[in-house]
């Protein structure tokens, strides 16, 4: 295919218990891409992120990052692949004690000693601007943050170490649509500012239309599909009609293809007003 | 991975250029950038033609350098002119830790917070005080309100679990009393005073004050984590959305869960603290059971047991009422939960402690000495 793929996950099994999560699951992410994982509730997305980022051990199968396997390593290795990845957890999990712009020189400090007490201070303070956090944001204890800042605050602990590979677990959940809108739009700046590869958990339809290259739809303990949005459309599988054609995906579907045509209008100087 | 960072300087018609090589990235800088920021003279240009791979790191310190020295970056590709761009963007006054203050302001301002906040916490916890009064006094006057089985259940919790423990460590302060008072009395020829000491201490005063100790360590502590990590998860605030009163289903059931297990505890701590009094006797003393039980009946007055088993569910309402009170203070971050917990335990044993004061006095005073 001419892709370089960064994560490649080959006949994953998770379980507990009795009940099976991911049986047989296959997985690539492309180097530069963003990748948008979907699937309905209890469909294992956030066990698949925990697999690859290694807080979760799997039954079987393989995973690979960066082409290099990040199973059954000894923790040296593990720890020189992590990083080169930055997590955002659902809730942000800022450290409570920790002021933010300390949140964000934790990996800092932790993996590059050598760096002085001004450049730490410095680099927190620009990762803090921007991730479009006002300034004033830098002293404050995570308890005093909007939840919306406390995402902010969480990308750009992230982002700390200028990671290759971003995971985002549900990064616009609970925020509201303008909030939502930023982040969307924040994500893809900076993929493209940090040539980011991005691996993607949402339920927000008007995420994976505005900013993942590809999306992959997760359904009977495997990852059924991946593709863009119109070759999955293409598809017959109910779950993905379902999704994507419910009155929620027609109206993001609506909105993209009317942006689309303004744009289209705005480019074509005769037509416009 | 890549190569290190590194820089030579050129001198191009007087112009000092910086030609950069390598890759600037975070795991490639090495001592970099303190070279970079010891580098000594004018700069007039910055050539990064030849660089392998930038990240926000490097960008920040070739722009802060060019800043510096009013120097002219030259020879960067546009993906990577477009990186330096949005890192200059973002070169702003960020402060990293809140303002730190004298230390004088700091220690005066101290003082003051934690007087205010004794005063608030003493009214706070008579106000929680009447609030349970009320609820006791609505769910008496509507009996199908209480909660039979939250508070059988920490019937189970707060005393049966707590049997174990609460014996063993009674059996191990009758001993030691034996044992210490024993040596002490032999001085004087008078060691069966030792029966006298391990009675009516235990009965009177430690059994019931070690119990309330390990209760408020085991329970209240409990109290004030559950009900604070419920606050948290808003579960407090549901349940005030639905109609259920947190005082009716949360904190009246354990605090007479406490209240009514405390005595009980406290006569089984007595017992068990005189058993073990009563082995030591035996052994070491050569003092038999039947001497030893006709003795205590002689010598210890049975208004020491009334004087223990009132105290009891007074003390057990105090580590009800601090555990469930401190737990519900607690707001916003998880750290709470561990501050008011211990806020919980240390409130509770210090009253407690307080109160067996004025319990002393009191009872000296009607003439239970």
């Amino acid at each position: 295919m001419g892709f370089e793929s960064i994560i490649s996950v080959r006949g994953l099994r998770n379980s507990f218990g009795e009940q099976v999560v991911h049986e047989h699951l296959d997985l690539e992410v492309r180097r530069g891409e963003i990748l948008g994982v979907v699937g309905g509730s209890g469909t294992g997305k956030s066990v698949l992120m925990r697999s690859i980022i290694g807080l979760q051990v799997p039954d079987e199968g393989s995973v690979t990052v960066f082409g290099e396997s990040t199973l059954d390593r000894n923790d040296q290795d593990v720890i020189a692949i992590r990083r080169r990845w930055g997590v955002l957890f659902q809730g942000g999990a800022l450290f409570s004690t920790l002021t933010v712009a300390e949140n964000v020189q934790v990996p800092l400090r932790e993996f590059y000693r050598e760096l002085d007490h001004a450049l730490l201070d410095e680099i927190a303070a620009y990762k803090v601007v921007m991730t479009g956090l006002p300034a004033d944001a830098g002293p404050k204890y995570p308890a005093e943050l909007s939840g919306g800042m406390r995402k902010r605050a969480g990308l750009a602990r992230a982002l700390a170490l200028d990671p290759e590979l971003l995971f985002l677990d549900e990064p616009t959940a609970g925020l509201d649509p303008i909030g939502a809108a930023a982040f969307d739009e924040l994500t893809l700046s900076l993929q493209q500012t940090m040539g980011l590869t991005v691996f993607l958990i949402t339920h927000d339809l008007d995420t994976l239309y505005t900013i993942c290259d590809r999306v992959a739809v997760m359904a009977d303990q495997r990852v059924i599909a991946v593709g863009t949005i119109k070759e999955l459309l293409a598809l017959d599988h109910p779950w993905i009609q379902d999704y994507f054609n419910g009155p929620r995906g027609r109206a993001a579907t609506a909105s993209v293809e009317s942006a689309d045509a303004r744009a289209a209008a705005r480019a074509e100087p005769g037509t416009s007003n | 991975m890549g190569p290190q960072a590194d820089f030579s300087q050129d001198n191009v018609g007087g112009a000092v250029t910086l030609r950069f090589t390598g890759s600037l990235s975070l795991s490639c800088l090495k001592d970099f950038p303190d070279r970079l920021r010891a580098f000594p003279g004018k700069v007039e240009r910055l050539d990064l033609s030849d660089i392998q791979r930038i990240d926000t790191v490097g960008a920040w310190l070739i722009h802060r350098f060019a800043l510096e020295h009013g120097a002219q970056i030259d020879g960067l590709k546009p993906d990577y002119a477009h990186l330096l761009e949005q890192v200059a963007k973002a070169d702003q006054q960020v402060a990293i830790r809140p303002d730190a203050q004298s230390p004088l302001v700091r220690v005066l301002g101290e003082i003051g917070a934690a007087t205010t906040v004794a005063f608030h916490t003493m009214y706070g916890l008579l106000a929680f005080f009447g609030g349970a009064c009320v609820a006791f006094f609505n769910v008496l006057t509507h009996p199908r309100r209480f909660r039979l089985n939250a508070t059988v259940q920490r019937f189970e919790v707060v005393g049966v679990s707590a049997l174990g423990i609460i014996g063993l460590m009674s059996f191990l302060i009758g001993i030691v009393i034996a044992q210490q008072g024993s040596v002490q009395l032999r001085q004087f020829g008078a060691e069966i005073f030792t029966i006298n000491l391990i009675g009516r201490l235990t009965l009177r005063e430690l059994g019931v004050l070690m119990t309330a100790i390990m209760v408020a360590g085991r329970s209240g502590s409990a109290f004030a984590a559950q009900i604070g990590t419920m606050k948290l998860t808003e579960e407090i605030d549901a349940m005030r959305t639905i109609g259920v009163s947190p005082m009716e289903a949360l904190v009246l059931p354990r605090v007479l869960a406490v209240v009514l297990m405390m005595p009980l505890l406290g006569f089984y701590s007595g017992l068990i603290g005189i058993f073990g009094g009563g082995l030591l006797c035996w052994v070491s003393l050569d003092i038999p059971p039947v001497t030893f039980i006709q003795r205590l009946r002689e010598v210890v007055p049975i208004t020491d047991l009334y004087v223990g088993l009132i105290k009891a569910p007074v003390f057990g309402a105090i580590i009800g009422l601090a555990g469930c009170f401190q737990g519900m203070q607690v707001e916003s971050d998880a750290e709470q939960v561990g501050k008011r917990t211990t806020a919980a335990v240390v409130q509770a044993i210090f009253l407690v402690i307080v109160l067996d004061a004025f319990f002393a006095v009191f009872f000296t005073w009607v003439g239970w000495g």
